[in-house]
């Protein structure tokens, strides 16, 4: 079971957003970079399958934001190999093109599986896996929480969620592109330690991202942030005269009696 | 010039989803506006009378095939791939949803066209489509141009009403024929339902919500607390499900369940577009977070920039202080 795994970088939510003078972009300035969460559940889904059916996990970055530690904690927990694909993305890059420099990196490679999150805050033009697949040749399910491979038949079961609770299970013949919403355990933790000592051991292969820009890819003439629709009335004060607005609030609305 | 608009409808247990109408209602005033017609892609197998439902349509193109039968990603991307190369719309719709999600992009590439996800909103000026995106979890518009050469929109559940889209009127149908779909990569095999003992939160009239801001599972306790003292029940945002702290039968959102309480008291969830997704129906919406620029806050009735361990124990204390014999 050879499975790669993409990755990728994305502004992290906890901190304040600002627009940067051309009115287009995120004011880099000011960003802090963390992994993208379904990122990090695409790593998880791998690497629990990597430890039922052997085989190995692979990683590949782009390199933006904190790319390095990012695939060192991959490494740090069972990945065996990480590629970071370096090249000017400092103002960030769409998934059209993204999906390009992929499929160069990945042509002639051979892997049973490529799993990667199933869309990112920063998807604009859709995700990269998913247009990957295409270029590939491969199938692609996306918004999966669950996988078991059938290394015999070459084939895996997914399970992709749909609104109000229900699954769909789906058989997918192997490769594919998977876009994962959820690993079928929780995001493994690994300590900085261990991280630190993955520095030390292992390394990160780096190579020049190539690929051309690909149509499809859009181009934005403004990035704002929305007005707080002035719909909320807030509420001020103490914990205490908050806790007495709201229950004359709900009592208004014949709730909790 | 006019635009000529397709948008391609999806369907889950015999039903049309709302996001069908929504698009159906903007398309058709957006062509109506420039003198434009839509049309509408249904893919399925004996669903001539969804087909009935989209009236407001040109004309509604039937795809009937036994391999579109159930929601399939690849068949569906040939389908739609051939009939849209085939009718060469000005603009394409498709839902932001688990299903459209698997092709919008898909599509894009296959047809050499721009894609854009997450619209909210979507204008024609002057020969282009301009699409509001809501991107970074709700917490960026993004406006973008597009030529009407074949664009694909992916729109964003709750963007548009649905009434608009909903107008009783006998639908033009064209059946179309629908070909090579015999050597598929994937299978449908089955839905299997949430079902077990747990409550059922679409029917519960009180629900508190707990997001990433609750910090960890034993925090927990104190919104059960809360929950069993305003006879409602504890549900949750994505990252809590997913962590494992609750199950997925209290998952609200795109993913998880839609709901219409009397009160939904959001405690430190952001606002993301796929929670909202889930909620933004509820009678009355009380938020409470840590972030003045949360998203939530901007649906919300009432607003309380706190934090939860604050509000929470200072609410319970009220509501128990009330319900105490005088
Ligand atoms: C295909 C797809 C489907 C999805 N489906 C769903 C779905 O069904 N349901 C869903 O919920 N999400 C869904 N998501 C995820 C969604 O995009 C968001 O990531 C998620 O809703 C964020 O959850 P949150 O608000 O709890 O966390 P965050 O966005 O991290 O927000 C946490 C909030 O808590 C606040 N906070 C922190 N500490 C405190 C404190 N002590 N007191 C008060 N406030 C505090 C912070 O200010 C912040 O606003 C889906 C995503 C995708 C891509």
């Amino acid at each position: 079971m050879n499975i790669v795994v993409l990755m990728k970088q994305v502004p992290d939510l906890v901190e304040e957003l600002e627009v940067d003078a051309g009115g287009t972009l995120l004011d880099r300035a000011w960003l802090r970079f963390i992994t993208s969460e379904y990122d990090d559940h695409a790593l998880e889904q791998a690497l629990l399958l990597k430890e039922q059916h052997g085989g190995t996990v692979r990683v590949l970055a782009l390199d933006m934001g904190e790319a390095d530690e990012m695939l060192f904690t991959a490494l740090a927990k069972g990945a065996d190999s990480a590629v970071k694909l370096s090249g000017d993305f400092a103002t960030g890059i769409d998934s059209h093109s993204a999906a390009g420099i992929y499929r160069h990196a990945l042509e002639g490679a051979s892997f049973d599986l490529i799993l990667t999150g199933v869309q990112a805050i920063d998807d604009l033009d859709g995700p990269a896996g998913a247009m990957l697949a295409t270029h590939l040749g491969l199938p692609y399910i996306g918004v999966v929480s669950g996988i078991d491979v059938d290394t015999a038949n070459g084939e895996a079961h997914v399970r992709k969620e749909y609104p109000g609770g229900l699954l769909a299970e789906f058989t997918v013949d192997l490769p594919a592109v998977i876009g994962i919403q959820a690993a079928m355990q929780p995001p493994r933790y690994v300590p900085i330690s261990r991280i630190r000592q993955t520095m030390k051991t292992a390394s990160i292969d780096e190579t020049a991202a190539q690929g051309e820009r690909i149509a499809g890819a859009i181009s934005v003439e403004r990035m704002y942030k929305p007005e707080r629709a002035g719909s909320a009335t807030m509420l001020e004060g103490s914990a205490d005269s908050i806790a007495e607005r709201l229950l004359d609030i709900l009592t208004e609305h014949g709730i909790g009696r | 010039m006019h635009a000529n608009i397709l948008v391609i409808a999806e369907h889950l247990k015999g039903r049309l989803s709302g996001i069908v109408f929504e698009m159906l209602g903007k398309a058709h005033a957006l062509a109506t506006e420039t003198g434009g017609g839509v049309e509408v892609l249904l893919m399925g197998h004996g669903v001539r009378a969804l087909a009935e439902e989209l009236g407001l349509a040109s004309r509604v193109l039937l795809c009937d095939h036994p391999a579109l039968a159930a929601y399939t990603p690849q068949a569906c991307l040939d389908v739609a791939e051939q009939v849209i190369a085939r009718r060469a719309p000005d603009l394409v719709l498709i839902a932001s949803s688990s299903m459209g999600l698997d092709i919008a992009a898909p599509l894009s590439v296959r047809l050499g066209v721009p894609h854009v996800s997450s619209c909210r909103d979507l204008r024609i000026t002057a020969g282009r489509a301009i699409v509001t995106s809501q991107m970074y979890g709700g917490k960026m518009l993004v406006e973008s141009h597009l030529d009407l050469r074949g664009a694909i929109v992916s729109v964003l559940p709750g963007a548009f009403p649905e009434d608009a889209g909903r107008i009783a009127r006998e639908a033009v149908i064209e059946a179309l024929p629908v070909e090579g779909l015999d050597a598929p990569h994937m299978r449908f095999t089955r839905l299997i339902e949430q079902s077990g003992t747990d409550i059922d939160i679409t029917q519960t009239p009180v629900l508190i919500a707990v997001g990433r801001g609750i910090q960890n599972r034993e925090n927990i306790a104190m919104v059960e607390e809360l929950a069993a003292i305003a006879q409602g029940a504890v549900c949750a945002s994505r990252p809590v499900v997913d962590q494992g702290w609750l199950p997925m039968t209290r998952q609200i959102g795109r993913s998880g369940m839609i709901v219409k309480p009397k009160l939904y008291m959001a405690l430190g969830i952001s606002g993301a577009p796929e929670h909202v997704e889930g909620m933004k129906d509820a009678e009355l919406i009380v938020a409470v977070n840590t972030d003045a620029q949360a998203p939530i806050f901007g649906i919300a009735h009432y607003g309380v920039v706190a934090d939860i361990a604050d509000v929470v124990p200072a609410l319970t204390e009220a509501l128990r202080n009330a319900h105490a014999p005088a």
